[in-house]
C-alpha cells in the first residue's frame, strides 16, 4: 500500500510522452509581459481567452484549483483545447482524485494536487468508467455516437 | 416510457460501484466527512437532523409499477416504511444508514433507477409536466426531449463543479403545471411560424433567498442545437458566477448583476462557438428515444358516459380527473394530502395499491407532481370507479386537488438540518382547519405553499398564500405572504406583514380566505381576487 512519504507514491501524475517544460509557471500578467516565457498558471477567475493569441508559444498551462468547489478550471481547460492548444494543461491546487476523470475528459494531462493521491484511488477513477455521454476534450466516443454506427 | 439499454445500464451501474467503493473509504476514514460531503451530494444523499436521508430521481416525473414496487420494498428494507414524494417530483428517504445506502442504489439500478445529481452543485433531475402524453393541451409529448437533456447532463465534465444546483423543466402545453419560470433553464415547446417544432427559452429563475422568475432569453431556438445553447448557458454561468458566497451563486444572480440584454449576449456568443464544434445530438438519437414514447395502445370506441350516482365518487371525479386527448380516457390525480397527513408522505403499502392500479388501468404508467401528489395517467373512463374504490380502500382517495388542504411542503424542522422552523405541523394544522369539504369546495383553487427556511423547497414565493418559516429569537415564527403564482401566470409572492407563531399563522390565514370570500366576485378564484384588489384591503383583514 503506498503511503504518502513513500518513494513508491508519486506526487503528480501525467499522462504526457513529452519531456515536462523545465522553467515554473508565471503569471498569466507575467506571461504577457515576457515574451520568452513558455509555461503560464491561471488562477480561477482569469480570462484565458486573453492567452489565446499567444498559445503557440506556450507549453504549460496550470489551472490552480483554489478550493476543490470551484469548478471555473475545467470550463479554462476545454477552452484551451478547443481554441487548438495542445500542450500540457495541470491540474493544480485543490485536486479531487474523484473528479479528475472529468478533468481528463476537459483537456487536462497531469495533475499535481496539494495533497497527493492514493495511486490505486487514482487509476480506478481515470479507469472506472467505460462509457461517456458526451463529446468533450478527449477522445472518446459518446453513447449517442455508438448508438448510431460510431466505433469505439 | 423510456427503457435503458446496455449503454444506460452501465453508467446507472458504474456509478453504483464508484459510490460504493467511496463509501468504503469514508467508513474505512480514507476520506473525512468534509471530503465526502461533496462525493456523497452528487448522489442524493444529505446528512440531516436524524439520519441520513436519500433523494431519488424520478426523471420527468415518470414511472412504472415495477419501479414503485422497488420503492415501496426499499421504503420497507431500509427506511420505516414510507417514503417522501418531494416538489421536484422525486421521492427521498429519510432513515438511511450509510452503509446500506450502495446496497439500495444497487436495488434501484435493477428498476433502471438511480440518484445521480438530485442533490449538490449539479444539474438535478430535469422536471416536467405530469399530464406530458396524456394532456388535451399539448403541442407533442415534452419527455422525448427531457430524457434527451437527462442524457446529455448526465456527468458533464465541464460542469463537474457548478456554482451551484441548476434546475431545468421542459414543458409542450399553454397551460404550466411544471413552474416553469421558477427553474433556472426552461424550455416550452411551441412551434413556429413556420411550423417548425423548437424551445421557447427562459433562463435565470429561482426561489431560494433571493426569488427570480426565469426572464425569456430566446424565442425560438431550433431544436437540433439544445446541447450547444445549454452548454453556453452553462459555460457563461459557471466562468462568471461569484465562488465567494455560497448563496450568491445561483445562476439567477449572475443574470441579475449582468443584466438580462448582457447575459444572454455573452449567451449567444458561447452558443454560436458550440454549434461550430458540431457536439450536437443528432435527430436519429432524439427519434430512438421519442420511439419509448409512442402513446400507448389507446382502446378506440370506448364511451364517455362516468356513472355518477355515488356522490362520493362524483365529488371525487370533479376534483381529481382531468381531461385525457383520447377519447374515453381520463387522467386521475391521487392525492397524498389526506387531512391531517404529512404533504407528499406514502406508505409502502400504498405505494403497492398505487403500482397495481397503475399496471392493470394506466398501461403501466404513473407520474409523480411538483405539488406532491401522484398522477395515473391513462385511465378508461369506464374504469374510474373501480380504480377509486381501491383508492378508497387504500386512504388514498382524498378529492382535494388545488384546493386549500392540498398544500404543498417541505420536510421542515421535523427533517432537515437548514430549516428554521417546523413545516409539516402548520400544513396539518391548516388542513385540519379547513378540513370541510364542502367549505373547501366553496374556497375553490387555492394553493398553499409552506417551507421551513428561506430556502424555499416548500415554494412558498410561488403560493397564492406562502408560508415561510423563520427562527425568531429562538422561537418558531411564521410569514404570510399572498399572491405567488407558479402556473402559466407565474408571479411572486409578497409579504403581507408582521410574522404569526403556529396557532395565529392559521387564524391569519382564515381571515385572508374569509376577506376572499367576502369581496370576490363569481367564479373568481383566490389569486384572481388578490390580483383584481391588491395587497391591502388583504392585509387590513388580516392584521386589523
Amino acid at each position: 500500500m503506498a503511503e504518502p512519504g513513500n518513494q513508491a507514491f508519486p506526487t503528480a501524475l501525467r499522462f504526457r510522452e513529452d519531456a515536462t517544460a523545465d522553467e515554473p509557471a508565471v503569471s498569466l500578467d507575467g506571461f504577457l509581459e515576457q515574451e520568452e516565457a513558455v509555461s503560464v498558471r491561471i488562477e480561477a477567475g482569469e480570462d484565458v481567452t486573453t492567452l489565446f493569441p499567444h498559445l503557440a508559444r506556450v507549453r504549460l498551462v496550470e489551472v490552480d484549483f483554489p478550493r476543490f468547489r470551484d469548478g471555473r478550471g475545467f470550463s479554462t481547460a476545454r477552452m484551451l483545447r478547443e481554441a487548438g492548444y495542445t500542450g500540457e494543461i495541470k491540474a493544480v491546487g485543490d485536486v479531487l482524485v474523484d473528479l479528475i476523470f472529468f478533468m481528463q475528459r476537459c483537456g487536462f494531462d497531469s495533475f499535481a494536487p496539494d495533497k497527493p493521491f492514493d495511486p490505486d484511488d487514482a487509476m480506478a477513477a481515470l479507469t472506472r468508467w467505460p462509457e461517456v455521454y458526451q463529446h468533450a476534450a478527449d477522445s472518446r466516443v459518446p453513447i449517442w455516437a455508438k448508438r448510431h454506427g460510431a466505433r469505439a | 416510457m423510456y427503457r435503458y439499454d446496455k449503454y444506460d445500464q452501465a453508467m446507472v451501474d458504474t456509478r453504483v460501484e464508484e459510490f460504493r467503493d467511496q463509501t468504503r473509504r469514508r467508513l474505512d476514514g480514507k476520506l473525512t466527512e468534509d471530503q465526502f460531503k461533496p462525493l456523497r451530494l452528487k448522489n442524493g444523499l444529505y446528512l440531516q437532523l436524524h439520519a441520513y436521508m436519500l433523494r431519488v430521481a424520478i426523471p420527468y416525473g415518470t414511472l412504472n409499477s415495477a419501479q414503485l414496487r422497488t420503492l415501496a420494498d426499499i421504503a420497507r428494507r431500509y427506511d420505516r416504511g414510507y417514503g417522501h414524494f418531494t416538489t421536484r417530483q422525486n421521492i427521498q428517504y429519510n432513515w438511511i444508514k450509510l452503509e446500506e445506502a450502495p446496497d439500495l442504489l444497487a436495488d434501484l439500478a435493477k428498476v433502471e433507477m438511480h440518484a445521480i445529481q438530485t442533490s449538490g452543485e449539479s444539474i438535478r433531475n430535469i422536471s416536467s409536466d405530469q399530464y406530458a402524453g396524456a394532456a388535451a393541451d399539448e403541442l407533442i409529448d415534452p419527455r422525448p426531449w427531457c430524457e434527451m437533456l437527462r442524457q446529455m447532463t448526465t456527468f458533464m465534465p465541464e460542469f463537474s463543479y457548478l456554482p451551484r444546483k441548476f434546475k431545468i423543466a421542459v414543458i409542450a402545453s399553454a397551460e404550466d403545471r411544471a413552474a416553469l419560470r421558477w427553474h433556472d433553464f426552461a424550455l416550452r415547446i411551441i412551434r413556429n411560424a413556420e411550423g417548425e417544432i423548437g424551445f421557447q427559452v427562459f433562463a435565470g429563475g429561482g426561489m431560494g433567498r433571493t426569488p427570480f422568475i426565469a426572464y425569456r432569453i430566446r424565442e425560438f431556438l431550433p431544436t437540433q442545437h439544445i446541447f450547444s445553447y445549454l452548454q453556453a448557458v452553462l459555460r457563461v454561468w459557471n466562468r462568471h458566477a461569484r465562488r465567494d458566497n455560497i448563496h450568491k451563486q445561483r445562476m439567477k444572480i449572475l443574470v441579475h448583476d449582468l443584466g438580462q440584454e448582457e447575459f444572454t449576449r455573452q449567451v449567444e456568443e458561447a452558443f454560436a462557438h458550440f454549434v461550430s464544434l458540431g457536439e450536437d445530438f443528432p435527430q436519429a438519437e432524439y427519434d430512438r428515444i421519442a420511439a419509448y414514447f409512442a402513446p400507448p395502445p389507446f382502446e378506440q370506441g370506448l364511451g364517455e358516459n362516468i356513472d355518477l350516482s355515488d356522490p362520493a365518487f362524483a365529488a371525487w371525479v370533479k376534483q381529481q380527473v382531468v381531461a385525457h386527448k383520447a377519447p374515453g380516457y381520463a387522467i386521475a390525480n391521487i392525492s397524498l394530502k389526506p387531512v391531517g397527513g404529512i404533504p407528499g408522505d406514502i406508505s409502502a403499502e400504498q405505494m403497492e395499491v398505487v403500482a397495481d392500479l397503475a399496471k392493470r388501468y394506466s398501461f403501466d404508467e404513473l407520474r409523480a407532481t411538483h405539488a406532491q401528489n401522484l398522477v395515473l395517467p391513462h385511465v378508461r373512463k369506464r374504469d374510474l370507479y373501480a380504480v377509486w374504490q381501491a383508492l378508497v380502500a387504500a386512504g388514498l382517495a382524498d378529492a382535494n386537488l388545488d384546493l386549500i388542504s392540498d398544500i404543498i411542503a417541505c420536510p421542515g424542522l421535523d427533517y432537515c438540518s437548514l430549516a428554521n422552523a417546523r413545516s409539516i405541523p402548520v400544513a396539518q394544522k391548516i388542513a385540519e382547519r379547513f378540513a370541510d369539504p364542502a367549505r373547501q369546495a366553496d374556497i375553490g383553487e387555492l394553493k398553499i405553499k409552506v417551507s421551513g427556511c428561506i430556502n424555499a423547497c416548500g415554494h412558498h414565493h410561488a403560493g397564492n398564500i406562502g408560508i415561510l418559516g423563520v427562527d425568531r429569537k429562538g422561537s418558531e415564527s411564521y410569514q404570510l405572504l399572498l399572491g405567488g403564482s407558479g402556473d402559466e401566470d407565474t408571479t411572486q409572492a409578497k409579504i403581507a406583514g408582521p410574522g404569526f407563531d403556529e396557532a395565529g399563522i392559521v387564524d391569519a390565514i382564515e381571515r385572508a380566505v374569509e376577506h376572499y370570500r367576502a369581496i370576490r366576485n363569481q367564479d373568481e378564484r383566490f389569486i384572481d381576487t388578490y390580483r383584481r384588489v391588491g395587497m391591502d384591503g388583504f392585509k387590513e383583514a388580516i392584521y386589523g
